[in-house]
């Protein structure tokens, strides 16, 4: 039977890792990922999961480590955050490359240096081109069912690839929220066991990670592509399926507001709350919110479709490209939107950990809606940033 | 299939038996009939210079491990000799991941075994001595301490050959390398071997040998030893690169053992911490004969050569000294 419980986002995570019968969870521990681990590290010693826990001695290994389980064909997890994820940014690469459907959380976190061990999303950002599936959530009943849907999407044959699930750290993973916690049998229906084409085994020796010279190595990364391209309708058919067997989805984005929004905010993971909120409060029609979910695959045609109405849209996200002046995710939009008319701007926020606050908010809104009026305005803003000390 | 050794001069029975080859009958001074599978699971055909040491600790750990093995690969020589798509030396399953993580690969793959219930199949990881004791050394030592069930064996050629003889913390005092040659102000590499088998030992894992692809039996007998331990053990095999040690492939396995008869590489195995010298050469040849075969050592004066014969000298009393009858 599916309870309701309150727990904390990092919770919710690791029961979506039991519910998912993991076999091989590797491990390191990193500020503001803790939580997840050491959760998961209660269920085995307590015989609630029935898997192989690595604790190691790094990120590299742990994502080395489940490299090598999912390649022996089994399920495989690990959570990291910030350093972590950057001092795996090898291998991410090759779990893609050799196609391993393996699932991480994401804790976001800012990177060094300074050292900061609040939330941005300039870590995983980093990782786009990594080929790895990244989704992006709200709220922590949305980071439990995307680790459920993320090995449904990894897996599915004409995929296969690893997935990422990115939740804002803190904000999410150590805030307690209401979530109900699906019945193991339903997730066991939805989410059948894991079957690879090719696996490590000595009954069928395959050769896996082998040299591919410039006759080789084009295709593999083309067929990467293709894969990552069919996960997008993967990702879409998922999610509806969750939703008729659980009774909740949230599309491969989110449109809040949208119906006659002329500016539109644009943004991914949790200040996507801060923001329903702002609109709420602002009762203004002409103001709606679009929330990326996936961010790889990107959904470019659900994002065209949804704003195809729109006039302005400000971007509001947690990264910077340090020399471009804007966040990648604006970059990717203004691209995705190219040949329309509609103005793209962006805010820079939360850097760090700094709050975004309703009032930063409002301003984004304002902005854009001075642009509409045809003033002239910043095309980037650093929201709550005290120029003073620059 | 039972082949028929042939006691090479260099072995006399006393370290044969000694060395518990598991023969089934041993004649004294004469042949040893030993039980060597003739199945090649690392195929030939490969691409390895002719005369390379280190494909035969692929190949003969391969003879001892038989089909029922998954094998982890560091980047390095062997593993991009052995796979270059769509050729594949690897007659059981394989998989290459990055230069510094075999160890943390095999722990996933070990991990994957036993919560798929398949315990009974083994786990090697290669490792180059740069991919094993400079840049692989972490995973490793998290591997050995986690006591994960599997066999690392580190195939030591003394240098990064793959990327072209740069030095590694493995390669010995004196060698000319791409990245320590010898110059007015240099005498090439101004380090010592770094002792890995000793720092591997003091993980307390049950088992740690060395070995040389000069001594096939020995070798083998120690990759058996370590599948059939339980839990992680390691063993350090000594192999002959023929560009990288500026030697003719003919003269591969005569340098090799010349490492061992002149006591710049030694023989010996650790069971749960105990000591045992496998092979003591009968008669300890001058290094400056072992210097004087490869192009690596060619340019070092008496005075080098006399602080490397020290050296192996103050290792060789230590290892050996007690053990004259
Ligand atoms: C992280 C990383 N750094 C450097 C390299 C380049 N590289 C590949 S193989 C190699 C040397 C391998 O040396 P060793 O482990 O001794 O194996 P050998 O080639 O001598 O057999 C180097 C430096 C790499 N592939 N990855
Ligand atoms: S370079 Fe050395 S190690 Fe590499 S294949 Fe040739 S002989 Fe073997
Ligand atoms: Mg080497």
């Amino acid at each position: 039977m599916p309870h309701r419980d309150v727990m904390h986002g990092s919770r919710a995570v690791a029961e979506a890792v039991r519910l998912c019968d993991v076999k091989v969870v590797a491990a390191y521990p990193i500020t503001p990922q803790t939580h997840i681990v050491e959760d998961i590290a209660e269920m085995v010693a307590n015989g609630e999961l029935d898997a192989e826990y690595i604790m190691v001695e790094s990120e590299h290994s742990a994502m080395s480590a489940c490299i090598g389980a999912s390649a022996t064909g089994a399920r495989s997890f690990t959570a990291t955050a910030s350093q972590g994820l950057a001092l795996m940014h090898e291998v991410l690469w090759i779990a893609s490359g050799l196609r391993l459907p393996i699932v991480m959380v994401n804790a976001n976190r800012a990177l060094s240096a300074p050292i900061n061990i609040w939330n941005d999303q300039s870590d995983s950002i980093a990782e786009r081109d990594s080929g790895w599936i990244q989704i992006y959530v709200e709220t922590a009943q949305e980071a439990l069912d995307s680790v459920i849907q993320a090995y449904r999407i990894a897996e599915d044959a004409e995929v296969l690839l690893p997935a990422m699930v990115c939740m804002d750290g803190f904000v999410l993973t150590h805030t307690v929220e209401p979530v109900e916690v699906p019945d193991r049998e339903q997730v066991r229906e939805y989410l059948p066991e894991l079957r690879m084409p090719h696996t490590l085994d000595p009954e069928n020796p395959v050769t896996m990670g082998s040299l591919g010279d410039p006759n080789y190595y084009m295709e593999c990364r083309k067929q990467q592509e293709l894969a990552m391209e069919r996960a997008l309708e993967v990702a879409r058919r998922a999610d509806e399926e969750f939703r008729r067997v659980f009774g909740r989805g949230y599309g491969v984005v989110e449109e809040y507001n949208m119906e006659d929004a002329e500016v539109v905010l644009v943004t991914m993971g949790s200040v996507a709350g801060t923001i329903k909120d702002t609109i709420d409060m602002l009762g203004d029609e002409s103001v709606g919110l679009l929330r990326l979910r996936l961010f790889r695959p990107f959904p470019k045609e659900a994002v065209r479709r949804a704003l195809a109405n729109a006039k302005v849209v400000n971007v509001i996200e947690k990264d910077v490209s340090i020399g471009m002046g804007e966040g990648a995710l604006m970059t990717e939009l203004k691209s995705v939107l190219y040949g329309s008319d509609i103005k793209v701007l962006g805010t820079v926020a939360g850097l760090g950990g700094r709050d975004i606050t309703t009032e930063h908010i409002r301003q984004a809104v304002e902005r854009a809606q001075r642009a509409l009026r045809g003033e002239r305005v910043d095309e980037v803003a650093w929201a709550g940033l005290k120029e003073e000390a620059v | 299939m039972r082949v028929a050794v042939d006691i090479p001069s260099y072995v006399r029975c006393r370290h044969v038996c000694g060395a518990s080859l598991a023969a089934s009958r041993c004649y004294k001074f004469g042949r040893l009939v030993k039980e060597v599978s003739d199945e090649e699971l690392f195929a030939s055909g490969h691409r390895g210079c002719a005369g390379c040491g280190c494909t035969i600790a692929m190949r003969l750990a391969l003879k001892v491990a038989g089909r029922n093995v998954i094998v982890t690969h560091a980047t390095g020589c062997m593993e991009v000799i052995s796979s270059p798509y769509p050729e594949t030396a690897w007659r059981v399953p394989w998989i290459h991941v990055a230069f510094e993580n075999s160890a943390a690969v095999a722990s996933g793959v070990e991990a994957a075994l036993k919560a798929l219930g398949k315990r009974h199949v083994k786990v090697i990881a290669f490792g180059g001595d740069g991919g094993t004791v400079d840049i692989g050394f972490q995973a490793l030592s998290g591997a050995l301490e986690r006591g994960h069930d599997f066999v690392y064996i580190c195939y030591d050629n003394e240098a990064y050959m793959n990327t072209g003889i740069q030095r590694s913390g493995a390669t010995p005092y004196g060698a000319a390398t791409t990245t320590s040659p010898p110059g007015r102000e240099s005498f090439g590499n101004r380090t010592f071997k770094k002792d890995m088998p000793r720092i591997v030992a003091a993980h307390g894992i049950p088992y740690v040998a060395t070995a040389s692809v000069a001594f096939p039996l020995d070798y083998m007998e120690k990759v058996r030893k370590a599948l059939e331990t339980e839990g992680p053990a390691y063993v350090h095999v000594h192999a002959s690169c023929t560009p990288g040690w500026g030697i003719p492939s003919e003269k591969s396995i005569e340098v090799a053992r010349l490492a061992v008869d002149s006591g710049m590489w030694i023989l010996y195995e650790l069971e749960n911490g105990r000591g045992r010298v496998t092979y003591k050469p009968p008669e300890k040849r001058p290094v400056k004969e072992y210097l004087r075969m490869q192009k690596r050592f060619r340019h070092l004066t008496d005075e080098h050569i006399e602080v490397l014969q020290r050296y192996v000298d103050e290792r060789w009393d230590e290892v050996f000294g007690e053990d004259e009858e």
